[in-house]
């Protein structure tokens, strides 16, 4: 297999693959992150969290048209501008679709699945009627396109680089809200004894719709951060859902910190693979791992020790 | 000889002056007493939706659901060939009427659908199906209840039916002409095959692959790989391609996924001016959510192209720009979904009847003239005798032509040698 290569072609390949691995790893967090804290925080399967994921893409998509006609000359920043708006409307969207759909739901969690994905079909059909049923190109500014050269054969692509740095940002932002806010606490405590945190004086609702709202924006973020390199069409948050779902089960629905471990674990297994098996023997392959671990350990990676 | 010569002057005035009187009211009888319009017994003898005025045609495609983004344009298509047709004064004196159903995206819909077009509504025929697993789906329907179905995609072949014209080429016009054009213009020698993972890049590939290693000399395949429907990182792809450096990258990646690896491809620096990409899955439609500077320099196999300069197709990219907007692109399918309504149109004439056994046998040999992609013409395996093009992706997205095949190339759906 490796036979016909040089030790530096090889060398620069396993640094490009590793790499490759990383830039998979980013991507899987900041798309499990949302799903992680509602279904994890507040125990609602989420189906249609691919489609605020989309939300946050044609946001994106609005603000390079609007940018573009209106304020070339800032057309290099409008990605930033994008995913504050992204993590907005989606957020938004998300506490509107909690107050009311969701609360109405919450002693009945797997109703929350049939309703959720309801609304993710109300969801698509909204977006081809108003966005049509193409996809739409969104423009990158420059300085997002291409690669940066570290050698002559090792290359590092600057969109990956770019949702690496997002995902981190996102991340620690997170964990500072979860663990080290006041309403970080009020979080954990609704989720440990819902109603205990109510008789301390914790508005239960409000803390509900919020973090709801947190999940949406962040499903946001990363949609906007994947138009530069995935499609923006009424279904394309459908390609997202497996996998999603996927790390936050295998991780430990309830762990933050299961979640990146089993975005860690997935994605070195899948990108390693993918390198040395096609593309689809690899899905099978990484799938029915997870499914062994899963069966001897249905909690997942992770699992945090609740009072129910 | 006076009274005779007087007679006839005579009747002759007489005819003169009524035709005269009649004149005026020659605009008042209906427009169409004047071409010869066979009754409705004579030209439907089976029960179809044919009366003195009207036919019934049935749309068949997904309005909603996944396939949308690609089947809009066929409906587009066929909707503007109907009016044209009408405008000129329809089939057999008769104006088109159609029924339109939504496939869904979903194939046991596109059966159902098709049941209640042929058994309800009695179509004469039917536009439709874009994916083939709907046309697998509506096959037997079609058979049983002995319809008549236009389907416009390029596809894999290893099909042929009576009630089925394949108005898109088949996998071998498709791919063949292509192939043989890179090796002799790039002199491309390794082939990298890639494609999402279901029956149409599969067996598109196995053709390619037995063209590469047993059709032509000194070329091999260096890789070949699937990748699910809907995947969306292609990385570790890319690194491969990057080791095994070859000469062309033959990619037949769909939907959601196409979008993936084209922005994917660019940002890892393939460079495609000197590594030939070459695709027969990405159409203008496509190229609408790629983004024309992600695919700027790949080269595209299909048996028409927007840009395609002759006049047939000027006037057909004005005619749909002028009914559906300005914005619209029209790629290979949406371009072969405008021929289905002429053919059948052709066929019926020619068959002087609606029923579709008749249109069937008579459809073999029919040719059309005005077709955008220039002429084409109805193999006795209802495929079309079509041309093969290669075009060159521009940052506008448009492609610009750079190869046409010289001749017709004979659709073959069962190729020997290729299986």
């Amino acid at each position: 297999m490796f036979g016909d290569y040089s030790i530096g072609d090889l060398a620069s390949i396993f640094a490009m693959q590793g790499f490759a691995g990383l830039i998979l790893f980013s991507v899987y967090v900041l798309m499990a992150l949302g799903l992680a804290i509602i279904f994890g925080q507040m125990g609602v399967i989420n189906m249609a969290h691919g489609e605020f994921m989309i939300l946050g893409a044609y946001v994106t998509w609005l603000c390079s048209e609007f940018f573009s006609t209106h304020l070339p000359a800032l057309f290099p920043v409008y990605f930033f501008v994008a995913i504050v708006l992204a993590f907005c409307a989606s957020g938004l969207l998300g506490m509107l679709i909690e107050w009311g759909l969701i609360r109405w739901l919450y002693k009945r969690p797997l109703d929350t699945l049939l309703a959720t994905w309801g609304l993710s079909l109300i969801l698509q059909q909204v977006y081809r009627s108003v966005f049509g049923p193409r996809e739409v190109g969104v423009v990158l500014p420059d300085w997002l396109l291409g690669s940066l050269s570290l050698t002559d054969t090792i290359e590092v692509q600057i969109n990956g680089l770019f949702v690496m740095a997002l995902t981190v940002l996102i991340t620690v932002a997170v964990f500072l809200i979860i663990f080290r806010s006041r309403f970080g606490k009020q979080i954990r405590a609704v989720v440990q004894n819902r109603t205990m945190a109510g008789a301390v004086g914790i508005d239960t609702e409000k803390v509900d719709r919020l973090t709801f709202g947190l999940g949406c924006g962040i499903a946001g973020v990363a949609g906007s951060a994947f138009t530069m390199i995935g499609s923006t069409g009424p279904t394309a948050g459908q390609l997202y859902i497996v996998d999603t779902f996927l790390i936050v089960v295998f991780g430990g629905a309830a762990s933050l910190f299961g979640t990146i471990a089993s975005a860690f674990s997935i994605s070195q297994t899948q990108s390693t693979l993918e390198f040395f098996l096609s593309g689809s023997m690899a899905k099978v392959i990484t799938l029915l791992t997870v499914l062994g671990i899963l069966m001897l350990r249905p909690q997942g990676l992770f699992s945090l020790k609740v009072r129910r | 000889m006076a009274t005779d010569n007087d007679g006839l002057q005579s009747r002759l005035r007489r005819q003169l002056l009524l035709g005269m009187a009649a004149a005026p009211f020659a605009g008042l009888l209906p427009r169409t007493a004047f071409a010869e319009i066979p009754p409705t017994s004579a030209v439907n003898t089976t029960g179809l939706a044919v009366t003195d005025t009207e036919v019934t045609v049935g749309i068949l495609h997904s309005v909603t659901g996944t396939m949308a983004i690609s089947e809009t344009g066929s409906v587009q298509a066929e909707k503007l060939a109907i009016k044209q047709i009408n405008a000129a004064g329809g089939v057999l004196g008769r104006q088109i009427k159609f029924i339109q159903e939504d496939g869904a995206s979903d194939w046991p819909t596109f059966a159902e659908k098709a049941r209640k077009l042929l058994v309800n509504d009695k179509c004469a025929a039917v536009m439709g199906c874009w994916t083939s697993a709907s046309r697998k789906a509506v096959l037997p329907v079609f058979e049983q209840y002995n319809g008549m179905l236009y389907y416009p995609t390029f596809y894999e072949g290893l099909e042929q039916s009576k009630n089925v014209i394949y108005t898109g080429q088949e996998a071998t016009q498709q791919i063949i002409a292509g192939l043989d054009w890179v090796v002799k213009e790039k002199g491309a020698k390794t082939f990298y095959l890639l494609g999402s993972d279901y029956i149409w890049p599969r067996t598109s590939n196995k053709i390619a692959r037995k063209h590469i290693e047993n059709h032509m000399t000194g070329t091999s395949v260096v890789g070949e790989e699937y990748f699910p429907l809907g995947h969306t990182q292609f990385n570790s792809v890319i690194n491969k391609i990057k080791l095994k450096k070859p000469d062309v990258i033959y990619a037949i990646i769909v939907g959601g996924s196409n979008v993936a690896f084209y922005k994917q491809l660019k940002a890892a620096g393939i460079d495609m001016s000197k590594q030939t990409l070459v695709t027969i899955s990405v159409t203008e439609d496509e190229i609408d959510g790629i983004g024309g500077d992600n695919i700027e320099g790949a080269y595209a196999c299909m048996k028409y192209f927007q840009s395609l300069d002759n006049p047939n197709n000027k006037e057909f990219v004005s005619a749909f720009k002028e009914m559906w907007g300005e914005k619209t692109v029209i790629g290979d399918v949406t371009q072969a979904a405008y021929l289905g309504p002429w053919l059948w149109k052709l066929s019926v004439e020619k068959a002087g009847s609606f029923d579709v056994d008749k249109v069937a046998a008579a459809s073999p040999g029919i040719e059309f003239t005005k077709a955008p992609e220039g002429y084409v013409k109805i193999h006795e395996n209802h495929h079309l005798w079509s041309k093969t093009r290669v075009g060159l992706a521009q940052k506008n997205g448009q492609f610009k032509v750079v190869y046409e095949s010289p001749d017709l190339i004979e659709p073959d759906p069962f190729p020997k040698g290729y299986q």
